[in-house]
Order: C-alpha cells, then sequence, then structure tokens
C-alpha cells in the first residue's frame, strides 16, 4: 500500500496522507482525556475543543468525506457521553459530523498544508460548529444557545493558534512519503 | 435497485448518520407536556396518514353502503312503507280511541254532575235517510224509558227532541231541522224567544223586533217553558244580527255539534228539571241585575204546527 498518494481533479494534485497505525484512535483518546481533565485544574483550558481540532485535522488529511463524517461522529459521541447529563447525546455528534464531512471535502479540493491556511479554516470550522450547536439547541433542545459572543471569538482565536501547532505535531504521525 | 452514484455515496452517508444523531437526540430528550420528542415526531408524522386513512376509508365506506350496497334497499324500503302504513293507521285509531275516550269522560263527567236528574245516555247508530230531515237514530228505546218528545242533549247544549220510540231504537230530530224548536233564552237580557232550525247549520232566533238590542256574541240558553227541557241548558251564541221588516233577522250557532254527534243523553221527563250548573260552563252566567223578563211568546211547544 503507498503511504501517499494524489487526487487527480482538472491540474490540482492534493496529496493523501496515511497515518501510522493506532494513530488516529491513540490521538483522538489523548485529545478527549486531555479536554476533560485539563480543565480540572486549568480552568481557561475549557476555552479549547481539541476533540474538534482532532476531527478538523485528519479531516483535512484523510481528504476522504465518508471517513471524516465517521470520525467526527464517533468523536462527537464520545465527547458527549463525556460531557454530563446535561448534553444529550448527538448535540456535538451532528456538529462534529457534519464538520468531519466539510473538513474532508474541503480539504479533497483545496491544499491545507499552510499554517495559515489551517489557522483560517479552524476559525471557520469553529464557528461552523458553534452555528451547528447553536442551531441544534434551539430547534431540538428548547436552549438560547447564543449565535456568537466574543468568548466564543476568542475561544475561536485560541483554537486556531493551538491548531497551527497541534496539526504540525500531529503531522509527526504520518507515514513517511 | 438504482445504484448510488460514488461521488453522492458520501453524502448520503452523511444524511444518514446526522439523521441517526438527530432521533438519537429526540429519543433523549423530554418536553415536559408532550413527553419524548420522538414520541412527538412519531404522533405528529403518523396522525395525518391514520386521519387521511380513516376519512379515505369512512368515505369509501360511505360510498359503498349509499351507491353499491344497495341490493336490499328497495325490499326495505317497501318494508318501511308498509309498516309506516300500518302504523299511520295505528295512530289514527289510537287518536280515534283517544277522543272517545275524552268524550265519554265528559259524558261521564256531565252525568256526575247531574245525578239527580233522570236521564239515560245513547249512542248515535244512524242519520237520516233522506236529505230533507236531519234526525239521527240512538240505540235506546222504550225499554230504556224513552218516550217521544223527550229532550237528547250532550254536555255541550240541547241537541234536538224524540220524535219515535221503539223497542230499542229511537228517533230524534235535531234541532237545525226546519221543523225543529226549542224555547230559548238570552242570557244577557233575558229575553225569552224560540229558536228553531232551518234545515243548515245555524239556527234562527224569532219574534226578535227591530228595537231589540241583540248583538252576536250573545249566549242562549234554554229557558224551560217548552216543557220539554229544563231551564239554563246551552243553546247556542248569537252568530249575526239583521234589520228585517218587522223582526230581526237573527243566526244562531248550536251549543252542541250536532254534525258530529256520537254519544248524546236522553231526559228521562218531561217535567221541567233544575239541573246542576256546571262552574265552568260560561253560558250559565246569571243574568245582570234589572234585566228584563219577557215571557212573551213563550212556546208552549217548540214542534212547529
Amino acid at each position: 500500500m503507498n503511504d501517499t498518494y494524489d487526487i487527480r481533479g482538472s491540474e490540482l494534485h492534493i496529496e493523501v496522507h496515511k497515518f501510522r497505525a493506532g494513530a488516529i484512535i491513540l490521538a483522538t483518546a489523548f485529545a478527549l482525556v486531555l479536554q476533560a481533565f485539563l480543565p480540572i485544574y486549568f480552568p481557561k483550558a475549557a476555552i479549547l475543543d481539541l476533540p474538534l481540532l482532532i476531527v478538523i485535522y485528519f479531516g483535512l488529511s484523510r481528504r476522504n468525506p465518508s471517513t471524516g463524517l465517521l470520525l467526527g461522529m464517533v468523536i462527537g459521541i464520545l465527547q458527549d457521553s463525556l460531557s454530563g447529563p446535561t448534553v444529550p447525546l448527538g448535540l456535538y455528534g451532528i456538529a462534529k459530523t457534519l464538520i468531519g464531512y466539510l473538513a474532508s471535502s474541503i480539504g479533497a479540493r483545496l491544499d491545507t498544508e499552510h499554517p495559515a491556511a489551517r489557522f483560517a479554516l479552524t476559525i471557520a470550522f469553529f464557528a461552523v460548529h458553534q452555528g451547528i450547536i447553536a442551531l441544534t439547541s434551539r430547534l431540538l433542545l428548547s436552549q438560547p444557545e447564543p449565535w456568537f459572543t466574543m468568548h466564543l471569538g476568542i475561544a475561536a482565536l485560541v483554537n486556531a493558534v493551538v491548531a497551527v501547532f497541534l496539526f504540525m505535531i500531529l503531522d509527526r504521525l504520518r507515514k513517511p512519503s | 435497485m438504482v445504484g448510488i452514484p460514488s461521488r453522492h455515496k458520501s453524502l448520503f452517508l452523511l444524511g444518514g448518520v446526522v439523521l441517526l444523531q438527530v432521533l438519537l437526540l429526540a429519543v433523549q430528550i423530554k418536553r415536559d407536556s408532550q413527553g419524548r420528542l420522538i414520541r412527538v415526531w412519531t404522533v405528529g408524522a403518523v396522525s395525518p396518514f391514520e386521519r387521511a386513512g380513516a376519512h379515505g376509508i369512512s368515505h369509501i365506506r360511505d360510498t359503498w353502503n349509499h351507491y353499491f350496497a344497495l341490493q336490499n334497499t328497495s325490499r326495505e324500503n317497501e318494508e318501511l312503507k308498509r309498516e309506516n302504513g300500518a302504523l299511520k293507521l295505528q295512530i289514527t285509531q289510537l287518536q280515534s280511541k283517544a277522543n272517545e275516550a275524552d268524550r265519554l269522560a265528559a259524558l261521564l263527567k256531565f252525568r256526575q254532575t247531574n245525578v239527580d236528574v233522570p236521564m239515560v245516555s245513547a249512542r248515535v247508530i244512524g242519520g237520516s235517510a233522506d236529505s230533507a230531515s236531519l234526525t239521527i237514530y240512538l240505540d235506546r228505546g222504550e225499554r230504556d224509558g224513552i218516550r217521544r218528545n223527550m229532550g237528547v242533549i250532550t254536555p255541550d247544549g240541547v241537541v234536538g227532541k224524540v220524535i219515535e220510540s221503539y223497542k230499542d231504537t229511537a228517533q230524534v230530530l235535531l234541532l237545525t231541522d226546519k221543523a225543529s224548536g226549542v224555547g230559548a233564552m238570552l242570557v244577557s237580557s233575558r229575553v225569552q224567544k224560540p229558536v228553531g232550525g232551518t234545515g243548515e247549520a245555524l239556527l234562527s232566533l224569532k219574534y226578535i223586533s227591530n228595537e231589540e238590542d241583540v248583538n252576536p256574541g250573545e249566549h242562549l240558553v234554554t229557558s224551560g217553558t217548552d216543557r220539554i227541557f229544563p231551564p239554563d241548558l246551552p243553546v247556542g251564541t248569537i252568530a249575526d244580527v239583521k234589520p228585517g221588516n218587522t223582526f230581526k233577522q237573527i243566526r244562531v250557532r248550536p251549543a252542541a255539534n250536532l254534525e258530529r254527534l256520537e254519544e248524546v243523553f236522553v231526559l228521562l221527563t218531561m217535567k221541567p228539571l233544575e239541573m246542576k250548573k256546571d262552574s265552568a260552563e260560561p253560558n250559565s252566567a246569571p243574568p245582570p241585575a234589572g234585566a228584563p223578563s219577557s215571557a212573551s211568546t213563550n212556546p208552549a211547544s217548540p214542534e212547529k204546527p
């Protein structure tokens, strides 16, 4: 099996990356544990959404919408499970499923290896993720979840910055081409 | 089976996964007033079809019952018509019996009110065979003590008098016959004049001069001077008054319904009787104070020569 292969759409050549065995599972578990663990000692760390960053990264890298959405669904459901009784199963699941699909679809069309592109895309995906959660909460849970606040804006920036460095670390899990 | 293009497979997968999670959410979310969201959605999704189905089935059943399943309707219609006819006949018979019961109750009441007056009840069994005379036949005769010139009355008023008495039958000349008459008295003025038949439905009050004041609606009772009827039996009501050459032409509507006689009483004595008055009888009102008590032209016998 090739470590990498190209998607040839028109004149564009985009590389599809493979990862070491268990890399996705380990990264997901690490992100979920850290997401649950960090805010206990560093309350401000609650601003991070590490599972979202994992979904975005693997979606952009794998560039397969089916894999991306399934990964987003699994991570989202797991995050719901860890979020306590106030968050019903499926709330983050739906949001991360859509983010996984969007990230994979965009990753298949754009070169997302550049840190600036990753920064911008993370901000965009964070906003979309928040919009989906707000929409779901309003429609299904009848909860007045805000569409956007300053806190959410700062969170988007922080997560984008963290994403740039996190994605670099995760790049090391790729199989060498 | 229709295949899904490969480029759309992920889209279908996305839709399926999102839908699955929405359902998962719906199962968990419970709204206070309506229960779990999945139940609300399910009921909301199914009930229109149930409603449409119920309406459709009802419509089909109505159509079938009203347009196609009519093979027995004609027969049922005939049976219902027959039943309807029989019920109508039954109702008529019951109404007739009820009317008869009312009449008999009135007769009984009248008889009980005048228990001291010798009289016998009789049923009308026939009428006159010709149109020239107005007579009826009773189912009682000499065996029951009925004799000629006995008065015949109903609780409403005077009917006529017996003109022939046979063993078990009696013939009665009605008050409306041209040959019939009765001594009468105007209740209001106490003026006594004879009332005779005209051969028609109305009677005639005779010998009232044009100067006398008589108005329609006044009541007439028997005066008792004809020695057939006791005094104060209702005779009739003034129907209309017209001036004549010497006397007024006054027509009187009989108190008794002489066209529909079924049961009557025959007074078994020709002596004047003092009958007990029914308190509800309007014709038996006492005369006004100072009313004249003229006794002129009282017929010795109501029968005309």
